[in-house]
């Protein structure tokens, strides 16, 4: 038997809508690649910048009151990527990094 | 022939799964965390799992606990789930440029699975992002938040504490992982990317806007910026950019 509060149920479902709508709506109103070339462009740049807005400043409050913390863990990410490593080692090489890091400061 | 397009539409939703597992691990802790959280703020374990099936977007649903243990109304906790997730609209507008052609229904069924997270790894995918492939990624990481939600409640404890902390940088390390080859091979991206940095950190640590709309602003802000130089560039020296 589910034992639910109706009262939550429909604050699930209005924070469903309101969440699916914004990312189903672009694949509704645009057919793709009919934008004008401005725009396209500016698209092509959202994924770099989007990383770019991602990473900081959340890396930086990773750890309450060490800074360094996640920065260490993020030059550990950029050390294994930048020497070719796939993103599972690189994710699977920055927690063990951290948890070495942590054992020892 | 038709064997042969459902052979390619399978291998590509194959290599959506294994693009997806390092979004798969990066939720483990978070999922668990909001498992565990959803308990402790009243929920039923059916209450918070189906928050994770219906909504399916980390920040805002623990935000809404927050709200709820403040005693907020419903009305105000959906609206700024709306605000938090509003930045969906801008990642989908981009993947749509970048996704294969396919019809409406599957586009609009494959949306709903657009977080922070599947869509860099879509969007940062070399050539177009095929339908096979936006399901593997978004069903790996959708099962992964679901399951581990479940879990985290039933078993209402967290991970060892050094364990919960250093999985922390998951998600992050997965960020670095996916800008980094870009990055080495274009200066443009490195821009990007810091431009963005420092606005979200001007706007959301100079407390001038709410993170959802931070995000949005920086990376628009920066995206638009750099087309313009490119576009200056272009008139001013003649130069051509574009591959």
């Amino acid at each position: 038997m589910l034992i639910m509060k109706s009262e939550i149920v429909w604050m699930i479902i209005g924070m469903g809508l309101v969440t699916y709508i914004p990312r189903m709506l672009p694949f509704v109103l645009f057919k793709g690649k009919e934008l004008p070339p401005f725009i396209q462009g500016v698209l092509k740049n959202v994924p770099y910048a989007t990383l770019g807005a991602l990473i900081f400043p959340a890396i930086l409050l990773l750890q309450k009151g060490d800074i360094w913390y996640g920065i260490a863990g993020a030059a550990a990410a950029f050390a294994a990527a930048f020497l070719g490593a796939n993103v599972i080692i690189v994710v699977l090489g920055s927690i063990t990094f951290l948890a070495v890091y942590s054992y020892f400061l | 022939m038709s064997e042969f397009a459902i052979g390619k539409e399978s291998s590509e939703f194959k290599k959506g799964l294994q693009a997806g597992v390092s979004i798969g691990i990066g939720y483990f802790p978070i999922a668990l965390t909001f498992g565990l959280l959803a308990k402790t703020t009243g929920l039923s374990i059916y209450e918070a799992v189906l928050m994770s099936m219906i909504v399916f977007a980390g920040a805002s649903q623990y935000i809404s606990l927050s709200l709820l243990a403040y005693g907020t109304g419903i009305v105000e906790i959906v609206l700024t789930t709306f605000i938090v997730n509003i930045r969906h609209f801008l990642m989908s507008t981009t993947l749509n440029e970048k996704c294969e052609d396919d019809t409406l229904s599957n586009k609009m069924l494959y949306s709903f699975g657009i977080t922070d997270e599947t869509f860099s790894v879509a969007a940062t995918k070399e050539g177009t992002a095929s339908t096979g492939f936006m399901f593997g990624v978004n069903l790996l990481a959708y099962l992964s938040w679901v399951v581990f939600t479940g879990i985290g409640h039933l078993i209402g404890a967290s991970l060892p504490q050094t364990l919960q902390e250093s999985m922390g940088i998951a998600l992050y390390a997965m960020f670095v992982g996916l800008l980094v080859p870009s990055l080495k091979k274009s200066v443009k991206v490195l821009f990007l990317a810091a431009l963005a940095a420092i606005f979200n950190s001007v706007f959301t640590l100079g407390g001038i806007m709410a993170q959802g709309w931070s995000i949005v602003v920086s990376t628009i802000l920066s995206a638009v910026l750099m087309e313009l130089i490119e576009m200056m560039k272009a008139k001013h020296w003649g130069v051509n950019n574009e591959k």
